[in-house]
């Protein structure tokens, strides 16, 4: 099976300093991955790299079977990212937070007033569905028309999950996504992103945290000092994890 | 309609909507904007005669410095959650993203200027309600945001953004402000048209140079 990211020998220096060396990995469709690592070990800025919000030093990397460095433009349309910081604009209301990145990924440019009906396009295919759907399913829909700025750390979680989803991407990226979340809301987020991870997506997840969040992970790697040290496939679990880590 | 023209307008649309929400940017350029030509009248009417040699000065030094509060304000809202990251995250070109903050940066600053300009006419100078003054300060303020946008998009990411931004976009907005100085000299002053067009070629050249770079050079800004 063809890797849906296929990372090759990357490599970030900040100024002479050397933060990611030599970091390959490739991750197919239906894999959950953790990276897991002591804080500056490298993870954001891998993951900044996997997202092309930044560029590597060295090393090659493709997503979907797009040179992501070459093309980034079109790589990103594979690619949903969560982080530890909401990328929701507070003044807007989490419907028109949706809509507006729905038209910056070109799937929601003509607002609300289209119906299924009036359009004969199918659900998944109407702006209005999609922004619908992501809401409904990240429990939000009965907050649509409230402003962001009134919602509590785990509902804006929830509603960047949904900004994340919005465009049905196969390649979810979460960085250090329990930051600040109280046991109940990192619970529900678990839970909400198994079942995303599920719906034949890759998932890569990056953490420092060795008790929340690892149920469904396939797969744990260890980054320390910039470099890939150890991987995981079975037995996951947080003994195993502190172990690996030590 | 291309995507990335969608993409642009979403951009200006939600800066827009943001505006409406907050009052945040435009409130204050204005209420600074107004404050600034009064007090230029109370300090000079009892000096000055005739204000139509001082008012293109004055009408240039409130509209870039209440242009100057817009422009730290409009990137430093992509900053709060990290909204900038989300809008890298599209799929679309960097250069959107500049053009669309650009854009936003050109409207707000032209309510500015739409307000400024009438009360610049009561106070001052009745001649700067003209065709061709609107049209010197269409041109200055789209040059100006061009500039502005490209280098407070370098400011933002800078603990001193706010003093950073006016240090290095004063100086190399010198040029636009001195064309639209003398433009606007020439056309209240009744100068032949030969005296001052090319001042307003200056404009023009400027915008070209600047909304090139930032459109070329955004990309290098926010991927450090």
């Amino acid at each position: 099976m063809t890797a849906l990211l296929k990372a090759t020998n990357l490599g970030k220096l900040y100024g002479m300093r050397p933060v990611l060396k030599g970091v390959s990995l490739a991750v197919e469709r239906g894999e959950f991955v953790a990276i897991l690592g002591a804080n500056g070990a490298g993870k954001t800025t891998l993951l900044r790299i996997l997202a092309t919000l930044a560029r590597p030093s060295v090393g090659e990397l493709t997503i979907g079977g797009i040179d992501a460095l070459k093309h980034a433009d079109r790589a990103r349309t594979h690619i949903g990212l969560v982080s530890h910081q909401s990328l929701i604009y507070p003044d807007l209301t989490a419907r028109e937070n949706l809509a507006f990145y729905g038209r910056m990924y070109g799937i929601a440019d003509f607002g609300f007033s289209i119906s299924d009906s009036s359009t004969g396009q199918s659900a998944i295919q109407n702006p209005k569905s999609k922004i619908e759907n992501a809401l409904r399913r990240v429990n939000l829909w009965n907050r649509k028309d409230d402003f962001a700025r009134t919602f509590s750390r785990g509902m804006i979680q929830r509603l960047t999950i949904a900004r994340a989803i919005l465009h049905d991407p196969p390649l979810l990226l979460l960085d250090e996504p329990f930051t600040g979340l109280d046991q109940s809301s990192a619970a529900n987020l678990s839970a909400l992103l198994r079942e995303t991870a599920l719906a034949n997506r890759a998932v890569i997840m990056t953490t420092h945290e060795l008790t929340r969040g690892l149920q469904g992970v396939t797969r744990a790697l260890v980054i320390k000092a910039g470099r890939i040290e150890n991987e995981l496939t079975d037995g996951i679990t947080p003994d195993a994890l502190t172990a690996l880590m030590a | 309609m291309p995507l990335f023209l969608r993409q642009i307008i979403a951009l200006i649309r939600k800066d827009i909507l943001t505006e409406l929400r907050t009052r945040e940017s435009i409130t204050a350029m204005v209420v600074f904007a107004v404050m600034a030509i009064v007090m230029f009248n109370f300090a000079l009417r009892p000096i000055v005669d005739n204000f139509r040699p001082l008012a293109p000065g004055i009408l240039w030094v409130t509209l870039v410095f209440a242009g100057t509060l817009g422009l730290s304000r409009s990137m430093s809202t992509e900053q709060i959650n990290q909204c900038m990251d989300g809008l890298l995250l599209a799929p679309a070109d960097r250069s959107v993203i500049f053009i669309g903050k650009a854009a936003t940066n050109v409207i707000f600053t032209l309510v500015v200027a739409a307000i400024v300009l009438p009360v610049m006419a009561i106070l001052f100078d009745e001649t700067l309600l003209n065709i061709g003054v609107i049209g010197v300060v269409g041109l200055g303020v789209v040059g100006y945001a061009g500039a502005g946008t490209l280098i407070a998009t370098m400011a933002a990411s800078t603990r001193a953004r706010e003093v950073f931004l006016p240090i290095l976009l004063f100086p190399l907005a010198l040029p636009l402000l001195v064309a639209a100085v003398l433009a606007t000299t020439g056309i209240i002053g009744n100068w032949p048209v030969g005296d001052y067009i090319s001042w307003v070629g200056v404009e023009i050249a400027f915008i070209v140079i600047f909304w090139t770079a930032g459109t070329l050079l955004f990309e290098y800004l926010v991927e450090g």
